[in-house]
């Protein structure tokens, strides 16, 4: 006689129909849909990108006209800031991870997880649809009267695509507070959180309270654009300047969205892969928590040379020093964790390493900026545009990838090569390195940003920044083949191929659709590595 | 927080309050966790008015006299009238809450028609404040006209974007406001609510209490600025 | 090829050592810290390196004293840039009591610097080598933003409102101009050079022509517009005197005061009922439409030239002749 032995359920293979993802209210398979949609943007924003590496290897603007140009740089801008980098971490990670991570079954409102996607969906398109119709050309800054009065892009359609997205990362920060306030496993108080909620919280606050601002402001400028409305417009006695003092006052908490998520992933993989508890653990939390405030407090040090009062422009850059103490400690504390750590050097780990030193060089360039005497000189130029990138990607990129590999198994129940992602991180290390690290030497030189043609004795650094360009373009698409590869081809990964702790690694690869079958009651803090032995399941 | 046990391995294994949804343990906790939800909501809100809010501010310090000029344009019998029919629906809502916590049904549904009607009131009376201004051409834009001085003209404008930013953002509220009433109102009627569990007319109520707090500070703001000086 | 790169630029103004002295402290200090954080990982993860992934990790869980020390220490440090960084940026702000002034405007896609002297010039300013120069320009458009990155000074043009830059060139040659804020399909295009000159030589390149000065051109526009009908200059006219006015503070019938700038003069060009001096009724109309940026300029710097009534007239201000020049303490 013969059993047949029926193949677990997963939340995959549960339900097969187009139909049954598109109306999903499960969110691991919303994390999904959004981890689609941000690798087309992704792959859009990096497409830009080569355009525009390509156009800066000759001085002269021969590539593409200056108005192609300009729509090359802003739609990279526009699709990496508001489509790749704010929701790529909640969105994606968070919603599949964080849930199981506290022991939930689901977040508080899945039917408005799902709604938040399409909003993103919406807001995609109408933003694919200003690129394919012509693309918008006013930075993905968008500041008045240029925005307002004198471009001949498809602002509107751009703004309104910004404005509907930033919607759905309002209901994903509403979504994500309330389930972590209300729904933790017994057991779980907030001291044995582990950091990387601690991290989409503190995220949370931030989408909550800056993106309505934003959307009010991208609104007032396309109605500014569209009705005549005169709030930005000198002519009418209105204040150009006022519109940047309302996009950074969203802009600056917004890179704070992008870079705390990463942040907590950095404490999940590090903790796990020096199998080591985090060492201050209360101290990365709280500076979480430091950063999402602080960063309120900022937005004005993108206006040094706006006209701001000079006494103004002191308080500011008293507060922008102030907020890079917490990232300090972070980066002292996962220093810390190191030592005398058990370090398994895999992939996960292997992008840690990198968002070390890479982050550490975005952060630190930051006090240049900060410090007032030399803003004056830096403002604008590509100083600026290295700095934030070593954070942007450096950073928060990099951060991605580590979570992205380290819950890859647990998403999709498969192993990818481990030799074929140590070498895509360091292709992308290297390959970033050479990218970004000319562009500090640019700026002080004084090549201003968003320039079409440039002035002959940059082009040497501008070769190699190119160069590097092409190695990270190899990098990125590599760890796109071998990821996908793995879902044909890899190895079964099992409940807990890392060792870690942390609920989501007790239960099944890809985990069951309701997550738990029993709720977990939980008993001790988050990093336990060195008391107890751990599963392997 | 609510200490659900170790829950039930097969989730239709027994008996559960029909609206409770399946990844919360018990009614308690979805409540709450609906409640809060409105909160945060309400307080991104502020942050989205708050930003016409902070133009405002700015442009008033600097253009007083338009602001004076911009108020006296606005009918202050309207805007009044319209402060009371919200606070007067704001009591009509509370009320309604109130009859569904204590389950009387159809009291509910009286006092939510009687909301949404208020509701409508205001949104008729701001139609035609609104066209008013229409006819007066005082939309701000290509056509704006202002008999005075030119400066006065330009600055009336910004003062009119506000107007119309503002006003127009809340009535956009209030008939969001209406039609997740109307939602509500037919839920009630097809006895949905009971005492324990009527969790959407209360946020409902919420996100109404909210409109209308809104407009008692755009009231003064846009009807009421320097207005003792204009009847001295 | 290799040598002819640069890679740091010019210092050709009396501001540009001190940014780079900030600079390169402000690099130390960081690139103390980054190294040192680079070396603990590096060692750190070689060092306590477990092929196995089988071992588990020292049971530390943190420590106050390190957690107090590397939050105030790079407190301090950050507090010493702070500090410096400030006094810097308060040296490049605040000009000089005696500059030779340029005006400027910029617009889509072109500076056009105007001396005061007469002489304008396209995407091009000629400065003497030794002196401090104030530019004060604005746009006419959209934003822009004026950047000489040899004398380490950008501000930017916003229209609508006055901005300024100053710096006091210490070599002789040619140096990048640039817009550097964002405007549109020539932006990168929006370049030209300072030259900077021999005092003599920019003596020889002044008297080359360029007819009327700012002030002559002003006194001239005054005529024609009709202000000299009521600003009469002993102030019995319907508007008040502009005699001596500049730099002045003067009580408005708001009751605050205010100082007679270059912003304050244009606003009441452009928009006369804003500010009203006390005791002078909201009579004058607007000129917005009549006279553009230039003309407001000149108008400013015939203002600006205007003695106090009952003196003699002072020399005229001209780069010609600095020490004859009345203080021109006008706000940046």
């Amino acid at each position: 006689m013969t059993t047949t032995v029926l193949p677990r359920v997963t939340y995959v293979n549960v339900r097969h129909s187009v139909a049954s993802w598109l109306l999903t209210k499960d969110h691991k398979r919303i994390g999904i849909l959004y981890l689609i949609v941000v690798s087309i943007a992704f792959l859009l924003g990096g497409i830009f990108a080569v355009g525009v590496r390509i156009e800066l290897t000759t001085p002269q603007g021969d590539f593409v006209s200056a108005d192609t140009y300009n729509r090359l740089f802003t739609m990279h801008g526009v699709f990496m800031v508001f489509f790749v980098l704010v929701p790529v971490v909640p969105a994606v990670l968070g919603n599949f991870a964080m849930p199981l991570m506290i022991g939930a079954k689901d977040v508080a409102f899945p039917r408005i997880n799902l709604l938040s996607w399409y909003v993103f969906v919406t807001g995609f398109l109408f933003t694919l649809t200003a690129m394919v119709t012509g693309g918008v050309d006013t930075g993905w800054t968008f500041y008045t009267p240029y925005s307002s009065s004198a471009s001949n892009s498809n602002v509107m359609l751009t703004g309104v695509g910004v404005f509907i997205t930033g919607f759905s990362s309002i209901l994903t920060g509403l979504n994500f507070m309330v389930t972590i306030h209300r729904m933790r496993a017994p057991g779980l108080t907030w001291f044995r959180l582990p950091l990387f909620v601690w991290a989409i919280y503190a995220t949370s606050l931030v989408m909550i309270l800056a993106t309505p601002v934003i959307a009010i402001t991208v609104g007032m400028m396309a109605l500014e654009r569209a009705l005549g409305f005169g709030i930005f417009d000198p002519r009418l006695g209105g204040d150009p300047v006022l519109f940047q003092h309302l996009f950074w006052f969203y802009s600056h908490p917004a890179v704070y969205i992008m870079i705390l998520p990463p942040m907590g992933v950095i404490s999940e993989v590090i903790a796990c892969f020096s199998r080591k508890n985090i060492f201050g653990y209360s101290f990365v939390a709280f500076s979480s928590l430091a950063i999402a405030v602080f960063g309120f407090l900022v937005w004005a040090h993108h206006l040094f040379v706006s006209g701001i009062s000079p006494y103004s422009a002191m308080v500011f850059s008293f507060l922008s020093f102030a907020v890079a103490i917490p990232s300090a400690v972070k980066t002292f504390n996962w220093t810390a964790t190191l030592y005398q750590g058990a370090i398994w050097w895999r992939a996960p780990m292997m992008w840690v390493f990198g968002f070390l030193g890479l982050f550490l060089v975005g952060g630190l360039t930051g006090l240049f900026l900060a410090s007032l005497g030399l803003d004056v000189h830096l403002h604008d130029t590509y100083f600026v545009v290295a700095h934030f990138h070593y954070i942007m990607v450096g950073g928060a990129i990099m951060g991605y990838f580590a979570g992205l590999h380290y819950w890859w198994p647990k998403m999709t129940g498969k192993m990818f090569s481990n030799s074929m992602a140590m070498l895509a991180a360091l292709l992308v290390f290297v390959g970033f390195n050479l990218t970004f690290f000319p562009q500090f030497i640019l700026g002080y030189l004084g090549m201003p940003r968003r320039y079409h043609a440039y002035s002959e004795e940059f082009q040497v650094l501008n070769v190699l920044s190119s160069a590097g360009a092409s190695i990270l373009a190899v990098g990125y698409s590599l760890i796109a083949a071998y990821l996908l590869y793995s879902l044909w081809r890899g190895e079964e990964a099992g409940a807990n191929p890392w060792k870690a702790t942390g609920l989501e690694w007790q239960i099944e690869s890809p985990p069951p659709p309701d997550n738990f079958a029993v709720t977990p009651i939980v008993n001790e803090g988050a990093y336990e590595y060195s008391k107890r032995e751990i599963k392997v399941v | 927080m609510s200490n659900g046990l170790a829950a039930h391995a097969d989730p239709h294994g027994h008996a559960h309050h029909p609206a409770l949804q399946h990844h919360f343990q018990t009614l308690d906790q979805q409540h709450e966790a609906a409640t809060l939800g409105m909160w945060v909501f309400l307080v991104t809100e502020v942050m989205f008015f708050g930003g016409l809010l902070m133009a405002y501010l700015l442009y008033r310090v600097w253009y007083p006299e338009a602001w004076s000029e911009g108020s006296l344009e606005l009918d202050i019998r309207l805007g009044g009238f319209n402060t009371v029919v919200l606070i007067a629906s704001s009591l009509t809502m509370a009320l309604g809450v109130r009859a569904a916590q204590t389950g009387a049904q159809r009291t509910t549904v009286r006092w939510l028609l009687l909301t949404m009607a208020l509701g409508l009131t205001f949104l008729v009376v701001k139609f035609f404040e609104y066209k008013e201004k229409w006819d007066l051409n005082h939309i701000p834009g290509p056509n704006f006209v202002f008999e005075g001085p030119q400066e006065m003209s330009d600055h009336l404008q910004i003062f009119f974007s506000l107007y119309f930013g503002l006003t127009g953002l809340h009535a956009l509220h209030m008939v969001i406001g209406v039609s997740i009433l109307s939602v509500i109102t037919w839920m009630a009627h097809r006895r949905r609510f009971t005492p324990e569990w009527y969790t959407p007319v209360e946020i409902s109520g919420l996100y109404w209490h909210f409109v209308d707090i809104v407009w008692i500070f755009l009231f003064p703001l846009l009807y009421l600025v320097d207005r003792a000086h204009q009847l001295g | 090829m290799l040598s002819g790169i640069p890679l740091f630029p010019e210092q050709a103004s009396t501001l540009a050592s001190e940014v780079d002295n900030l600079y390169f402290f402000v690099t130390a200090v960081t690139a103390f810290f980054a190294l040192l954080v680079v070396v603990l990982v590096i060692i750190f993860a070689v060092k306590y390196r477990d092929p196995t992934g089988e071992k588990v990790g020292a049971p530390i869980t943190g420590s106050i004293p390190l957690e107090l020390g590397w939050s105030i220490i790079p407190f301090f440090i950050s507090m010493a840039i702070f500090g410096w960084a400030t006094i810097v940026f308060f040296h490049l702000v605040r000009a000089p009591d005696q500059t030779l002034e340029v005006y400027s405007t910029g617009k889509r896609w072109m500076w056009r610097f105007q001396h005061i002297d007469g002489q304008s010039e396209i995407n091009q300013l000629h400065v003497p080598l030794g002196r401090p120069v104030k530019v004060i320009f604005t746009s006419e458009d959209v934003l822009h933003s004026l950047y000489m990155p040899a004398f380490r000074v950008k501000a930017d043009a916003i229209p609508g409102r006055y901005s300024s830059v100053w710096f006091t060139p210490t070599k002789v040659g040619e140096y990048h101009l640039f817009c550097a804020e964002y405007c549109g399909t020539k932006h990168s295009g929006m370049i030209g050079s300072v030259v900077v000159m021999e005092p003599n030589d920019y003596q020889t390149w002044l008297s080359g022509g360029g007819g009327m000065s700012m002030a002559a051109r002003g006194e001239q526009l005054f005529q024609q517009l009709g202000c000299v009908g009521c600003h009469l200059k002993d102030g019995s006219g319907r508007g008040p005197s502009l005699a001596g006015k500049y730099g002045v503070q003067e009580t408005l019938a708001s009751g605050a005061t205010v100082t007679i700038d270059d912003t304050y003069i244009r606003e009441s060009i452009l928009t006369p009922q804003m500010k009203l001096v006390a005791g002078y009724g909201p009579v004058m109309p607007t000129f917005q439409g009549l006279v553009n940026e230039q003309g407001l300029m000149s108008l400013i710097e015939f203002i600006k030239s205007l003695p106090p009534s009952g003196q003699p007239a002072a020399a005229q201000a001209s780069a010609a002749a600095p020490a004859a020049a009345p203080a021109q303490g006008g706000p940046r």
